[in-house]
Order: C-alpha cells, then sequence, then structure tokens
C-alpha cells in the first residue's frame, strides 16, 4: 500500500498557481485561514501579493464572520481551510446563508483516499454532508488540472449568486502522508 | 456623574458610544446588544446581528480592513465575545487602526435567563485583550470613561477594547429588521452606494 501511495502523483506544481490566478481574477483581497501543508504552496502566493491580506485564525468560524464583515465593506475573500476545520463551521455558516453573502471555501480533503490517521476520518467523511447541511453548495476536484477550473465556477456561484460555494480538494490530489513511514525515520 | 460601584445603564453606554456617530459603521452582537443600538435609532450603518453567537469581533475586523478610512464599532455582550476569545487573538496581531470593541459586561447570559458568564467568575476580558496585544484595552465603570472610549473608537488610533461593566438589567426589546438580506443590501447600499445593488 505504502508503496502504491509513493508513485502516486504529489502535487503538481502548477495547479496552487492556477488557482491563485483564478482568486486574483476574481478580485480576492482577504484571504482566511487555518493552514494545511496541501494549502502551503498558495498562502505563499498570496503572502508575496501587496494587493491581499493573509489572516491567520485561531479556528475556522472566524473566517466566515470575517468574510461577511468584508462583504459588508465590498471586498472579496476566500476561506483555505482543511476538512477538519469544516466542524467548527458549521453554526457559523447560518452567517452567509440567511444574509444571502457570497462565502468562497477551499477544502484540502484528509480521512479519505490513502488516509493514515485513523483520526481524520470521522470528519473527512462527514465534510460534504455537513456542508450540504448548512445549505452550501459543494463541488469538488479530484484531478489535480480540474482544481482551477472546479475553483473557478465555485467562485462564480458564490459571488454572483450571493450563496456559500465550498470546494472540496480530494486527497488524490494532495498526495497522502504516511506517519508511519515518518516515524521510522 | 457615577457615584463608584453603581453600575451603568447599558442604554445609556450605548447611546453615548454612538453619540454623533456621523459615519461610524456599526456592528452588535445578538441579543440585548442588538436591541440597544436600535434603541439608540436604527440605521443603515448599524448591522445587528440576530444569530451566528461569536461572530461580532470577526466581523467588525473583515469590515475594518475592507474599509480602511471609516470607522468600525462593534458593540457586543460578555457571553458573546466569551465565545470568540481567539478573535481577540486574531485582530490584536492584524492590528486593525479603525476597529474599537466595545463589550457591554453585565455578567451574565441575558436572554436565556440570566445565567451567569465566566466574568461573573472573574474573568479579565480587558486582560486577555492587552495580553493579546491590543493597543489600548480597559475595563470602564463611569459614564466619563464611556466618553473616552466613544472618542477613541471615532478618532483614535485603535485597535481598542473595552468591557464596559453594566447593570444586568432586562429591558424592553427594539427590533432592527430581522431579514439578514435586507440588513445586508442596506448596510452595503449606505457605504458602497447604489452600484452595490447591481453588482
Amino acid at each position: 500500500m505504502a508503496d502504491l501511495q509513493k508513485k502516486e502523483p504529489v502535487a503538481l506544481p502548477t495547479w496552487p498557481d492556477e488557482v491563485y490566478r483564478v482568486l486574483k481574477d476574481a478580485d480576492v483581497r482577504q484571504v482566511g485561514m487555518v493552514p494545511d501543508a496541501g494549502h502551503s504552496r498558495l498562502i505563499r502566493a498570496f503572502e508575496a501579493d501587496p494587493q491581499a491580506r493573509v489572516i491567520t485564525l485561531t479556528t475556522e468560524e472566524e473566517g466566515i464572520a470575517m468574510l461577511a464583515g468584508a462583504w459588508l465593506g465590498g471586498e472579496r475573500g476566500v476561506l483555505l481551510l482543511q476538512s477538519s476545520g469544516v466542524g467548527n463551521c458549521i453554526n457559523m455558516l447560518s452567517l452567509p446563508m440567511i444574509c444571502r453573502m457570497p462565502l468562497l471555501m477551499l477544502v484540502t480533503m484528509r480521512g479519505e483516499w490513502g488516509e493514515f490517521n485513523p483520526w481524520q476520518v470521522p470528519m473527512g467523511q462527514g465534510t460534504r454532508a455537513v456542508l450540504e447541511a448548512m445549505g452550501v453548495i459543494v463541488t469538488r476536484a479530484d484531478e489535480p488540472h480540474l482544481v482551477a477550473s472546479t475553483v473557478s465556477g465555485a467562485a462564480n456561484l458564490a459571488f454572483n449568486t450571493w450563496r456559500p460555494a465550498a470546494v472540496l480538494i480530494g486527497q488524490r490530489v494532495l498526495g497522502a502522508k504516511n506517519f508511519k513511514e515518518l516515524a521510522r525515520k | 456623574m457615577n457615584v463608584p460601584n453603581e453600575l451603568l445603564h447599558r442604554r445609556d453606554v450605548v447611546n453615548e458610544l454612538l453619540r454623533d456617530r456621523s459615519d461610524l459603521l456599526v456592528v452588535a452582537g445578538l441579543g440585548a446588544p442588538n436591541w440597544d443600538i436600535s434603541a439608540a435609532g436604527d440605521s443603515p450603518n448599524n448591522f445587528p446581528l440576530w444569530g451566528a453567537m461569536g461572530a461580532a469581533a470577526m466581523m467588525g475586523f473583515g469590515l475594518a480592513i475592507a474599509q480602511p478610512k471609516r470607522r468600525v464599532l462593534v458593540i457586543t455582550g460578555d457571553g458573546e465575545m466569551l465565545m470568540s476569545l481567539g478573535a481577540l487573538a486574531t485582530i490584536a496581531v492584524q492590528n486593525p487602526p479603525n476597529l474599537t470593541i466595545a463589550v457591554l459586561d453585565n455578567e451574565r447570559f441575558g436572554e436565556t435567563g440570566m445565567q451567569k458568564t465566566h466574568t461573573a467568575g472573574g474573568v479579565d476580558l480587558a486582560g486577555i485583550a492587552t495580553a493579546a496585544g491590543f493597543r489600548t484595552s480597559r475595563i470602564v465603570r463611569t459614564m466619563a470613561e464611556v466618553t473616552e472610549i466613544r472618542d477613541l473608537a471615532h478618532h483614535g488610533n485603535g485597535p481598542v477594547f473595552a468591557q464596559v461593566k453594566i447593570n444586568p438589567e432586562a429591558l424592553y426589546f427594539v427590533l432592527p429588521p430581522a431579514d439578514g438580506g435586507i440588513l445586508t443590501t442596506r448596510f452595503r447600499q449606505s457605504v458602497l452606494g447604489d452600484g452595490s445593488l447591481y453588482n
């Protein structure tokens, strides 16, 4: 199994750069995030961008409220989080839903294909159900070359129809960690 | 002027914070702070929350960095603020100069039967904000101190945090529009102009 995973592509180097371009085209200025390794390249791109502001959050629901305030003030943003953070957002998702505000969430998945850590599985398997239960429109990318176009579609949906939309970036795109291998080192 | 140990009245505090409010933008946490800012006079520049407990501070922050030339005042309760203490750390690190957070601290969950909050047990919210790195953070017990916070909110160098000790009185409700779409649209129209309607 470990050998099989090693042969999978580990994050094509281009897709985070394509996502950055898509988000720039969407005029994203506020980037709220609780970091994930899968978002690290995108975060670095925004950190180097003087027109954007990267805000590290203590918990993901802070970002839902922050981006609601951003929309009131005429700025667009994005929330970068890992699937485990979706659970932290549940009640706060009331805000964009009831206020008809856009919200764009990019969720890197854990607890699915290739997962090694059993503690990631419950929230990973519940991520889509939780988002959909709160009225978030969910789309998903499982191939590196489809991530940017999926984000583009979700951004259009969010900002043009004033709805929360999430893109799940599959673990197959990101590559699975193998903690046992790391532990042997 | 208040005699020592006499707790302030929440609507006196809010009326003073919002005196001559000019183009001040206001976000209020759910429950009594919502009714308080509405009692002071409903305005399209108010965003009164009816839910999303824990949202107020971060919503004010997102607004403040989106509108750096405007002043933003968050008015919320101690229970609502306690639910998002991490937001104080997030905001302090970002250091927004145009944001003031005023917590109306009656040491109670007022909407649910006046159960005691952690501030009744001695938790020092202003101390937490100071430790997080807020430029200015105070416990406020007199109307003269409220006026100082009002002036800081309107003209001062933020971020400012104020924990205003108030009487745990239950007052009549003054309700703003409950429809989130109306609240959002009228706020954006006021701040961003009619063009926001065509977005």
